[in-house]
């Protein structure tokens, strides 16, 4: 006993790289003066930051401190598996037989990649972020970590920038509308830290679409995901983005994920959070163009001991841009969530249109969600609103199912369901979104 | 010999409050038969109707409800539905994110699961053949099947939907609380002759209503006065042209205003 509790006390608050680990990172892979510089500057922003803890405002309702970080800081190395240890729903194509382009990332390596030679030949790029940081210095230099997610965002954007593991990098030139979907698998079969980057640029009046998934293999030791997300869409560019995140449940997830969105420009971003242990995700959208529009869309389910907390930003940085944000969520067992977003605006962006709405559906009484809205608008001509709701499953719809046969499981199952039936809706695969509901529906009757 | 709904001497309130709604209710519907109960505010008639169907929200004091002659009081609503009972809601409950047509097939599955525990369902062509037949009998239009179930429906929308069920459910004894409540004349027409389109010798009918003009269209065999919750006058259909002529008046001087 008193051994254990020794330990305990002696157990690391953080984690415990040292500058060794990053060159070691750079040297592994051969990286470029440029980005090694970069790495260790972000370094030394980390060193200087403190880790968060429940005292900072962000952080108050999310306690991560049962992470061992002794076991789950260990870099994840790559041993050789193959894209076959991936589970067949995550592999398949999201829609018909052939995709852009597909990445499958296991333990952080690249597996599996096909791009196709159309796309290739129309100038268009979709290549491992590392490979990229080779073959496009100027692109990814230009955009990886200084417009969108920066170092400067956070300690873990900082350890991030410092310690990425393995990328994906998509541009997508001026002028290149692109039909076929792109698709990311990031991996995990070993327990441990991976730290991966999503970069997508899509220039002016380019259109394109991309999925990235996030799961791993159950494990008994700990594991942490310090990720980032940074699309850039520029002028009169549309792009479709969904990520869905389903770690393992012995897993901790911090990410930095932001969209900048220029002039007249649409952004449609879909957000699925169903894995790990605990995840805390900053996720941001900055409209910085005139007219611009942009959508969050995200649903989450935590059962169990889950931990979710999900911290939203609408920034209207111009004049006429409109924002909508939905999220839907479910929590049973004694599974907490948070969901904290804002809409901001400077005084001067008039005519802007921000909504931002967050139904919680609490499915048993030791489960507890929060939602938390906020609204900073110093304009005066704009339409902003906001609501966050909360309800358990009601009597009334389950006797009007059950009084046309249907058993209560499968009536309380169908209302459920058909709540989260709008949001999943929007996700542009019919696959994907059978393959959720499905995993929805193992939730609920787990 | 078709199937019997026998009522014996029915009482319930609402869960968990002390006053009596039903007060010994008596009342026989038989496969084939058509009845309507009449009755004014308050006498009790939509509690029956709950009550039926197994709504939780009501208990029963005393008395018993047997269909074909086994008591369906320890039975829960979805398996008085398997039995063969129906109810179309007065107020049809707007379920977000489930389609008409899932919705359908579910409860049409869920019988056949019950006949046959192997059962695989319906097929997904034979279910579409069927339902859109059925809907063009109640002059429905096929987008109807995509929406979700009462959601944003319109009053006359919500009450087909109901018939629409019933049409698909093929029940013995349907329980129509209300259906031509707040109704247009047209939506009326449509509903009630949806209802007589299934009036035959395997479905008996208890038609709930404050009208006349539904039995226009549906006629009764039977004509029930609901008042202070219990069955106090029964009749042939000229009960219901003097309660259009009339009112209640004479039911309330007769019965007395009702004792809590």
């Amino acid at each position: 006993m008193a051994v254990a509790i020794r330990r305990r006390s002696s157990a690391p608050t953080a984690p415990s790289y040292t500058l060794e680990d990053v060159r070691a990172l750079s040297e592994a892979h051969n990286e470029p003066d440029w980005l090694r510089t970069a790495r260790e500057s972000a370094w030394e922003l980390y060193e200087d930051l403190p880790m968060p803890t429940l005292q900072d405002e962000e952080w108050r309702r999310t306690d991560y401190s049962r992470i061992r970080w002794d076991e789950a800081d260990k870099l994840v190395q790559a041993n050789g598996a193959k894209a076959d240890v991936v589970p067949e729903a995550n592999r398949e194509p999201l829609v018909g037989e052939a995709e852009g382009g597909t990445m499958i990332f296991v333990d952080g390596g690249l597996v599996h990649y096909t791009f196709s030679e159309e796309l290739k030949s129309q100038g268009i790029i979709f290549t491992d972020l590392r490979t990229a940081a080779i073959e496009h210095p100027e692109l990814v230099r230009e955009n990886m970590m200084m417009k969108a997610v920066k170092p400067t965002d956070g300690k873990f954007a900082a350890l991030h920038a410092a310690m990425w593991t393995h990328g994906v990098f998509l541009h997508v030139p001026r002028n290149r509308a692109i039909e076929q979907p792109f698709h990311v698998v990031m991996y995990n079969t070993r327990p441990g830290a991976t730290m991966g980057h999503v970069l997508a640029v899509i220039e002016e009046n380019a259109q394109a679409l991309m999925q990235v998934e996030y799961a791993s293999a159950s494990a008994e030791q700990q594991s942490v995901y310090i990720g980032a997300t940074e699309l850039l869409v520029g002028e009169a560019a549309n792009f479709r983005y969904v990520a869905i995140q389903d770690w393992n449940r012995n897993t901790y997830e911090f990410s930095h994920q932001r969209a900048r969105v220029g002039k007249n420009a649409t952004l449609d971003w879909i957000n699925g959070t169903m894995g790990s242990q605990l995840t805390k995700a900053y996720l941001e959208m900055e409209l910085d163009g005139y007219g611009c529009n942009a959508r969050m869309s995200a649903f989450f389910f935590a059962d169990k001991d889950q931990h979710f907390d999900l911290d939203t930003q609408q920034n209207h940085n111009a004049p006429l841009t409109t924002s909508d944000l939905l999220f839907k969520g479910a929590a049973k067992d004694v599974a907490r969530t948070v969901w904290q977003g804002m809409i901001k605006s400077l005084p001067q962006m008039q005519k802007i249109d921000g909504f931002q709405a967050c139904r919680n559906l609490v499915l048993s009484e030791d489960a507890r969600m929060d939602g938390i809205p906020g609204l900073e608008i110093e304009a005066d001509d704009v339409i902003c609103s906001h609501a966050a709701t909360f309800g358990t499953l009601e009597e009334e719809p389950i006797f009007y199912l059950m009084s046309r046969g249907i058993s209560r499981p499968e009536a309380e199952l169908m209302v459920i369901e058909g709540f989260f039936d709008e949001l999943l809706d929007r996700i542009p695969f019919e696959r994907v979104r059978e393959r959720l509901m499905q995993s929805i529906e193992a939730k609920i009757l787990s | 010999m078709g199937v019997t709904l026998e009522i014996q001497n029915l009482h319930a309130k609402v869960d968990g409050e002390d006053i009596s709604i039903l007060r010994g209710v008596n009342l026989t519907i038989k496969q084939g038969e058509v009845h309507a109960m009449m009755g004014p505010n308050g006498s009790g008639k939509s509690t029956l109707a709950n009550v039926l169907m197994g709504n939780p929200a009501y208990e029963i004091t005393e008395g018993d409800i047997l269909l074909d002659g086994e008591s369906i009081l320890e039975m829960e609503p979805d398996e008085r539905s398997r039995a063969g009972l129906f109810l179309a809601f007065q107020y049809p409950v707007a379920i977000p994110g489930v389609t008409v047509a899932n919705f359908l097939r579910h409860a049409i599955n869920a019988r056949m699961k019950e006949q046959d525990p192997e059962s695989k369902g319906i097929s997904i062509p034979a279910f579409r053949k069927m339902m859109m037949e059925k809907m063009g009998k109640l002059e429905m239009d096929s987008s109807f099947a995509g929406r979700y179930l009462n959601d944003g429906f319109s009053g006359g929308e919500k009450k087909r939907a109901e018939i629409l069920q019933m049409a698909v459910l093929e029940p013995a004894i349907a329980i129509l609380d209300e259906t031509d409540s707040g109704l247009d004349i047209d939506a009326l027409r449509i509903v009630a002759e949806g209802v007589a389109m299934l009036k035959g010798p395997n479905l008996g009918t208890l038609v709930i209503t404050h009208y006349q003009r539904i039995l226009n269209y549906i006629k009764p065999d039977h004509v029930h006065i609901m008042f202070g919750g219990r069955v106090a006058e029964s009749g042939g259909a000229e009960l219901a042209l003097r309660l259009e002529e009339q009112g209640y008046d004479w039911v309330r001087e007769k019965y007395g205003e009702p004792v809590s």
